[in-house]
């Protein structure tokens, strides 16, 4: 019998110990607070009480909430989709000057936080904004707008890379065989690309249901989503029970979601690259999907446009008064607005750092090759524990953080590290998502030609895999970046108000009356978007390439 | 309409298909009658693939036409040309079964169910695969994808079929029996057919006249025979499969001592040229020796007092030969072409 070998247990050791970092961080930070959060629910004191949860699920507002929630969603991914497929296709599949710039502008609202989008819109909806006569202020027609913004970018870019490495000579064999150019878009584009459409509208829709920033600023009480509804309950009503029905309805909500998703997705996964995919000149036949693409760039720059021009204007006339005002305390913050971006630019960092560390090494053991398929499913589920802060509500993670490690030995009431650890767990799943099909996409011939060269298990990291995936990283770190400067449904819990973080104070902002507070806010939020958007560029240019598909 | 136009089905005349500075089709032309099938022989990069394409309307012409039975096809858009198109690894539609993908041409036109159900069922028939129909492209083999690939193309009988490099996907037994399979259904459908590919043997299987392509342009066209016989140079001979091809002065020597009279000019000899037998008039000295699956493929040195230079022969299996001995060989002339100059 052959003994397994000293440098073999070593690297058993270490996978071991690399498995184990990011999974205590989870445990404690994510499953604890949840389950702790869940358990305060239905154990009101201390015994079982499944029955008052039902009494809570069933109250007409609950109902309400639902509906509410599984229709505005609904529609904002239908609409996300309608409109962004023609774009994906102008951006995509056409070729002409400029495009590399609106393929930018149309990632704008994706990165920005989401506070920022809410206050926008309320610039271009509201009072004397230049769409205040559609009269759609507060209404759910301006929640379901705001959505169909922010998410435009998934649909855009998912869709876009999956048709851009279509193989052509499908369409070209297509319309050999007689079919006109929109017989072979119904008969073999379109159904080509049907599980790139049906993965990006999922997660649309997954981000639609579980929206928060966007729909408090601009829903309010009346128009509330489930996940507003555990936000109210517990921060207004203290209405402990009441939240965690709502918890687990979304949880249970997003499991099945994910898992039909996980099922139709699977024949997505072999996108051909093909030197015949060209780009071509835009063509007569093309002017419906330009048209849309057109109605797309303007709607994309509009509140953006109107949130930065708002924030110039006082009393009728352009001023900085705005901005100089953001280094003064005012009524509603207990530091002044500056003090605020650099506490998020602090925690930013540090949530950027771990969220980068966790996630990659997550990444690098879910996309080693395994020999026995036991270990390839405890490696599945190992990915899908990781995925899971994308379903969970913020809000509940935030809540949950703030209510269950209020006990010795998980004490961390206070903690400086409590928002960064929160803000990182909500990016890793992004810096996950992005690194791994970086990682699978290295032949594991090289590994193994680089190993029986001599190369250990870290240095195979390094000279083989790093490479490869650098442009991932490097974009799985702006993106997380970004991510935590915008990230406000857990932290709204758990910043206190001397490190308060920027997406927080425009929120407190906002929600007081006063034209100086809105003012203030106006300001903030050019500000915090400049700075997300100037990472996001910023990465772009040195990656060199598109973020490619999100999901 | 030129008089030469007259009866034929393709014609493709001074064609010219730039990418930027380069011309990868230039100054091309050739003509097909109904029921030809022409191939085009030709490196990876010569620019085949490209007239393919042009021919199929999928690249912009720069100059010259195409035109089918007469009609300038310059403005007729691919969809409309009634050709049919079939690539390397055949591009079914992943999404449409089997019956779906032959009969997809069928239904574009609205023939009615029952027609189409027994229009697949004839193809599918036709290329081997009976009784297929309900079955995924995904599970597919190679070599069946090819067959229900062409199905698709013959569907609606194209007034041309072009053929992309149709079996070089393939593995070397299954592109053997394909193309005899391709060779006869061609002929039963009497389908007028296009074929481009690197590989010689495919077009010699399939096709009955050939041009060979190099840079852009058709550097011989004529009957298989034809451009077997008399390649037009070298580099032709080489790319047709011809083991070495000797100079003028090299050439005359080893037809002096084969006792075989010949012209003036360079041999392409294959490989199987020379053939090691007791009463051959060649004698050589066998510098290497290696068993391959049907015969003993020798390097060896002709012996002539100015040399000819090392050359390629084969023994048969059950003739034991080794280096470092002296062999007779025959020289075998229908192995062998003169090339001009």
């Amino acid at each position: 019998m052959r003994l397994p070998s000293r440098s073999r247990l070593a690297t058993a050791g270490l996978v071991g110990l690399a498995a184990l970092i990011p999974l205590t961080v989870v445990v404690i930070f994510f499953v604890v607070p949840v389950v702790g959060m869940v358990g305060r629910g239905f154990f009101p004191d201390g015994e079982l009480d499944v029955a008052g949860v039902a009494d809570a699920l069933l109250r007409p507002r609950v109902a309400h909430v639902v509906w509410f929630t599984l229709w505005s969603s609904s529609l904002a991914t239908a609409l996300t989709v309608l409109l962004g497929v023609p774009t994906a296709f102008v951006l995509y599949r056409l070729r002409f000057p400029g495009q590399a710039l609106l393929r930018g502008l149309v990632t704008v609202p994706f990165v920005l936080p989401t506070v920022v989008v809410g206050v926008a819109f309320r610039t271009l909806l509201a009072g004397t904004g230049p769409l205040a006569f559609l009269g759609w202020d507060g209404t759910p027609a301006a929640i379901v707008a705001a959505l169909v913004f922010f998410n435009l970018a998934v649909v855009v870019r998912t869709v876009g890379a999956h048709w851009e490495g279509l193989d052509r000579r499908r369409e070209e064999a297509a319309a050999a065989l007689g079919a006109s150019p929109a017989q072979v878009l119904r008969t073999v584009t379109l159904p080509a690309l049907v599980p790139a459409v049906v993965s990006a509208g999922t997660v649309v829709f997954l981000f639609c249901a579980t929206a928060f920033g966007v729909v408090l600023t601009l829903g309010g009480v009346e128009y509330a989503t489930v996940e507003t509804e555990i936000y109210l309950l517990t921060t207004q009503f203290l209405d402990l029970q009441g939240a965690a029905a709502l918890c687990v309805l979304q949880i249970v909500f997003v499991v099945v979601l994910l898992g039909l998703t996980r099922r139709v997705g699977q024949g997505s996964a072999s996108v051909q690259r093909t030197s015949t995919a060209v780009r071509r000149t835009p063509a007569g036949r093309d002017v419906p999907a330009l048209l849309v693409s057109a109605l797309v760039v303007v709607a994309v720059a509009a509140p953006l446009v109107s949130l930065v021009v708002r924030s110039l204007r006082v009393d009728g006339s352009w001023s900085l008064e705005h901005y100089r005002a953001l280094d003064g305390t005012t009524g509603v913050l207990s530091v002044p607005v500056t003090q605020a971006l650099e506490n998020s630019l602090r925690v930013a960092v540090d949530a950027t750092l771990l969220a980068v560390v966790l996630g990659g090494t997550v990444a690098v053991l879910v996309t080693r090759r395994l020999r026995t398929p036991v270990a390839r499913r405890a490696a599945a589920t190992f990915d899908a524990v990781f995925m899971l802060p994308l379903g969970v509500s913020a809000v509940t993670v935030g809540f949950g953080l703030l209510v269950a490690l209020d006990t010795p030995p998980l004490d961390f009431r206070g903690s400086p590290w409590l928002v960064p650890v929160a803000q990182a767990l909500v990016a890793m799943p992004l810096v996950v998502r992005l690194l791994v099909p970086a990682l699978r996409s290295v032949d594991e011939r090289q590994r193994e030609a680089a190993a029986s060269l001599g190369a250990g298990t870290l240095r195979v990291l390094r000279t083989v895999d790093l490479p490869h995936a650098r442009r991932a990283l490097l974009a799985a770190t702006g993106f997380a970046f970004a991510v935590s400067l915008g990230e406000f449904g857990a932290t709204s819990f758990l910043s206190r108000p001397e490190t308060v973080t920027l997406p927080v104070a425009v929120y407190q902002l906002v929600s007081r009356p006063g034209e100086d507070n809105f003012g203030a806010a106006l300001a903030a939020s050019v500000v915090l978007g400049l700075v997300t958007a100037a990472v996001v560029v910023l990465v772009e240019r040195v990656r060199g390439g598109s973020l490619g598909g999100l999901s | 309409m030129t008089a030469s136009s007259v009866g034929n089905a393709l014609e493709v005349r001074d064609l010219r298909v730039r990418f930027g500075a380069l011309a990868a089709v230039d100054d091309v032309s050739f003509a097909l009658r109904p029921g030809d099938v022409f191939a085009v022989l030709g490196p990876s990069g010569c620019g085949k693939s490209t007239l393919l394409r042009a021919v199929a309307g999928l690249e912009h012409i720069d100059r010259g036409r195409v035109a089918f039975d007469g009609q300038d096809l310059a403005a007729v858009p691919t969809h409309r040309r009634g050709f049919a198109l079939m690539f390397q690894d055949g591009q079914l539609f992943p999404h449409l079964s089997v019956a779906d993908n032959v009969g997809y041409s069928l239904r574009l036109r609205r023939v009615p169910r029952a027609e189409r159900a027994a229009r697949v069922a004839e193809l599918l028939d036709l290329v081997g695969l009976p009784g297929q129909q309900g079955r995924e492209p995904a599970t597919l083999s190679g070599g069946e994808s090819q067959r229900v690939a062409l199905a698709r193309a013959l569907a609606v009988r194209p007034r041309l079929l072009l053929l992309d490099e149709p079996l070089s996907a393939l593995d070397r037994d299954l592109r053997e029996r394909l193309a005899g399979d391709l060779h006869d259904i061609l002929r039963t459908e009497s389908t007028t057919a296009l074929l481009v590919t690197h590989d010689h043997d495919e077009a010699f299987a399939v096709a009955d006249r050939m041009a060979v392509m190099r840079d852009g342009r058709f550097v011989q066209t004529g009957s298989l025979e034809e451009v077997w016989r008399a390649p037009a140079d070298a580099e032709t001979a080489r790319f047709l499969g011809y083991a070495a091809v000797l100079g003028p002065e090299a050439a005359a020597r080893l037809l002096s001592v084969a006792g075989l009279s010949g012209s003036a000019g360079a041999l392409a000899v294959r490989r199987s040229a020379l053939r090691v037998d007791p009463e051959g008039a060649v004698t050589a000295a066998v510098l290497t020796a290696r068993v391959s699956t049907e015969l003993t493929r020798l390097t060896v040195e002709v012996e002539h007092p100015e040399g000819v230079g090392v050359l390629d022969a084969v023994a048969p299996l059950g003739v034991p030969v080794s280096a470092g001995e002296r062999v007779r060989l025959r020289l075998d002339p229908a192995r062998t072409a003169t090339l001009p100059g």
